[in-house]
């Protein structure tokens, strides 16, 4: 099931849904014929659209609202701050081309910095799909939370099969005691491939898929850190404010301390490209990945990285 | 003129003692004294006359909406609430109290505000939502939104402009408070705003400019609505910052005013025109 069609489905037989957009109509192409008056353009507008939202949401409907990750959350950030989040309505964003997967659009199009805003908002929930068929597993529950929320929507297909989604938990896909790779969305797939490169070198690989950022699993954290000998923290945002501060925060919390590998951006955007280029030239694919937590260069194999569906 | 069937005198009354309310928030800690004597008869009227909105029918929803988006003047809307028996005028006395929730900007913990306002350029996207709501269910419910004149700096209130008139939005209202100033010097002067109708009607919207002092004026204006099928409403009302104490009228200096004890008994009766008050205190502080 693709996120249009969950989206429709849900729309259809829940009258309280309104799709909203800013004039950016990539995942709801097919929406507008189907929901009538309950889909709303405001056109490129996205505080407006997230005030709108609100005002919706206000009347008791709840607006799932599309815009691109950049206008969404640094646009219109004080708009969901102050009109979705002080008074806690469950105005839903949809945040399209996040992180890398804004791949050849440049630095005004790049939400690396998206986690670290909308966790920052009292209310806000936080959640990052490794794949489609995770985020079509994760959406209902999300959507039908009371809170505001924020998803990166990743639309991309692996072969892996996700198990059922549970709000606040991560994704424990295996443990290890070398080393344990902690990531969330796109960087699922190339992770997937560095714990095979890595376990074929000899090690015991643990590999979690965050899924929610917040509430984010604590204990997924502590057991990551606290049973491997190094944790790996990876993800497509800067290395402020992401997964490597929330594992700091949770380690702060409890007085622990560990060792930990962030691989993220660090004080730069990324060269815009092709995402397989991205990858590549940013060393985010799977086979660098693991490299650069094994120290050494092997010959493994990395397959091809497929080019996104979507572009703008 | 059509003829004017209100209780004039009776609007009177209350825009009176809700500017007794004004006056009497503006010391120990004070308040923004002057948009919210401009805005006291706008408010009073349309919580008189023209709004279905009342203590028994805020959790109904086919009643009518009101959204201060300008949020400053909230000491106006707290007084017409306490004159029309939404809220109880004691609560009045714990202005800036840790015990209430009555401070400088609205918020929901007051019964009757719809939404908690103080960053300027909001409501106006929030009315929208509600007004697109009412419209996809049919419904009949008027919605304002109240924008003082140097909110209309922000970008957003034009965009909002720009999204009510694609959505046909009659059933919205949007009421300028137009004081003449901003924060710290006239509008004029620092951001030039007019020709303001000729900018609402090239956006497509449906325009009166009106006194808004003169009920007989806002009752005319509003007895209109809607004043053009499929288009969005705006109503421009001219008013005095500090209407009412001509002591502070017009006054760049008098914004955010915190008057002495002194100072308020005397404003008090220059209210009722016994004389000008000789202010001392500091009051302008920049907010």
């Amino acid at each position: 099931m693709s996120y249009e069609e969950l989206l429709t489905e849900i729309a259809l037989s829940d009258e309280r849904f309104i799709v909203m957009t800013a004039e950016n109509r990539a995942l709801v192409r097919n929406i507008p014929g189907k929901l009538g008056k309950r889909f709303i353009d405001t056109g490129i507008t996205e505080q407006t659209m997230i005030g709108a939202a609100a005002g919706l949401a206000l009347r008791g409907r709840i607006p799932v609202v599309h815009a691109l990750a950049s206008f969404l959350t640094m646009r219109a950030f004080e708009f969901v701050r102050t009109d979705a989040g002080i008074p806690n309505l469950p105005v839903k964003l949809s945040s399209f081309i996040p992180g890398f997967l804004s791949d050849g659009n440049g630095p005004t199009h790049q939400a690396v910095e998206d986690i670290s805003l909308m966790r920052g908002i009292p209310n806000m929930t936080v959640f990052a799909p490794a794949d489609e068929q995770d985020l079509v597993m994760m959406l209902p529950e999300i959507w039908q939370h009371p809170n505001p929320s924020y998803v990166r929507i990743n639309t991309r297909k692996t072969d892996h099969q996700h198990k059922p989604f549970e709000l606040g938990k991560a994704e424990i896909i295996s443990k290890g005691e070398d080393v344990t790779i902690l990531t969330y969305g796109l960087l699922f797939e190339q992770a997937l491939i560095a714990t095979e490169i890595l376990k074929n070198e000899g090690l015991s690989v643990g590999f979690i898929n965050l899924r929610s950022l917040k509430p984010v699993d604590e204990q997924a954290i502590l057991q990551a850190t606290q049973g491997s000998g190094l944790t790996v923290t990876l993800e497509d945002h800067f290395v402020t404010g992401g997964l490597y501060s929330i594992v700091a925060e949770v380690l702060l919390k409890n007085q622990l301390t560990a060792k930990v590998l962030p691989i993220a951006l660090n004080e730069k955007w990324f060269k815009p490209s092709l995402l397989p280029n991205v990858l590549e030239h940013e060393g985010f694919t799977g086979k660098q990945i693991a490299e650069k937590i094994l120290g050494y260069n092997t010959n493994a194999y990395q397959p091809e990285i497929s080019v996104p569906q979507f572009s703008e | 003129m059509q003829s004017v069937t209100i209780p004039i005198n009776q609007l009177e009354a209350t825009a009176l003692k809700v500017r007794e309310h004004i006056i009497k928030m503006s010391t120990d800690g004070g308040c923004f004294v002057g948009a919210s004597l401009s805005a006291a008869d706008l408010i009073v009227y349309l919580y008189s006359e023209f709004l279905n909105i009342n203590s028994n029918n805020l959790d109904d929803p086919d009643r009518d909406y009101l959204f201060l988006s300008k949020g400053h003047d909230v000491p106006a809307l707290y007084g017409t609430f306490a004159e029309l028996g939404l809220l109880d005028k004691e609560r009045l006395k714990n202005h800036l109290s840790l015990d209430d929730h009555i401070y400088w900007h609205p918020n929901t913990h007051i019964p009757g505000i719809e939404f908690h306002s103080g960053s300027l350029g909001h409501l106006p996207s929030v009315a929208i939502g509600v007004a697109m709501d009412i419209k996809i269910r049919g419904g009949n419910n008027k919605v304002i939104c109240i924008m003082g004149d140097g909110e209309l700096n922000e970008g957003t209130c034009w965009e909002a402009v720009l999204v009510a008139n694609a959505y046909k939005l009659d059933n919205l209202i949007f009421v300028i408070d137009r004081n003449h100033f901003q924060a710290n010097m006239p509008t004029e002067e620092l951001i030039p705003l007019e020709p303001l109708h000729d900018k609402f009607t090239a956006f497509g919207a449906a325009v009166k400019r009106i006194n808004g002092h003169s009920f007989g004026e806002l009752h005319e204006a509003f007895s209109a609505f809607p004043f053009q099928e499929g288009k969005v409403n705006v109503v421009i009302a001219d008013t005095v910052r500090g209407k009412g104490l001509p002591s502070i009228e017009r006054r760049a200096d008098r914004w955010f005013c915190n008057f002495n004890a002194t100072e308020v008994e005397s404003l008090l009766k220059e209210l009722h025109g016994e004389h000008l008050t000789q202010l001392t205190s500091e009051t302008l502080v920049v907010r």
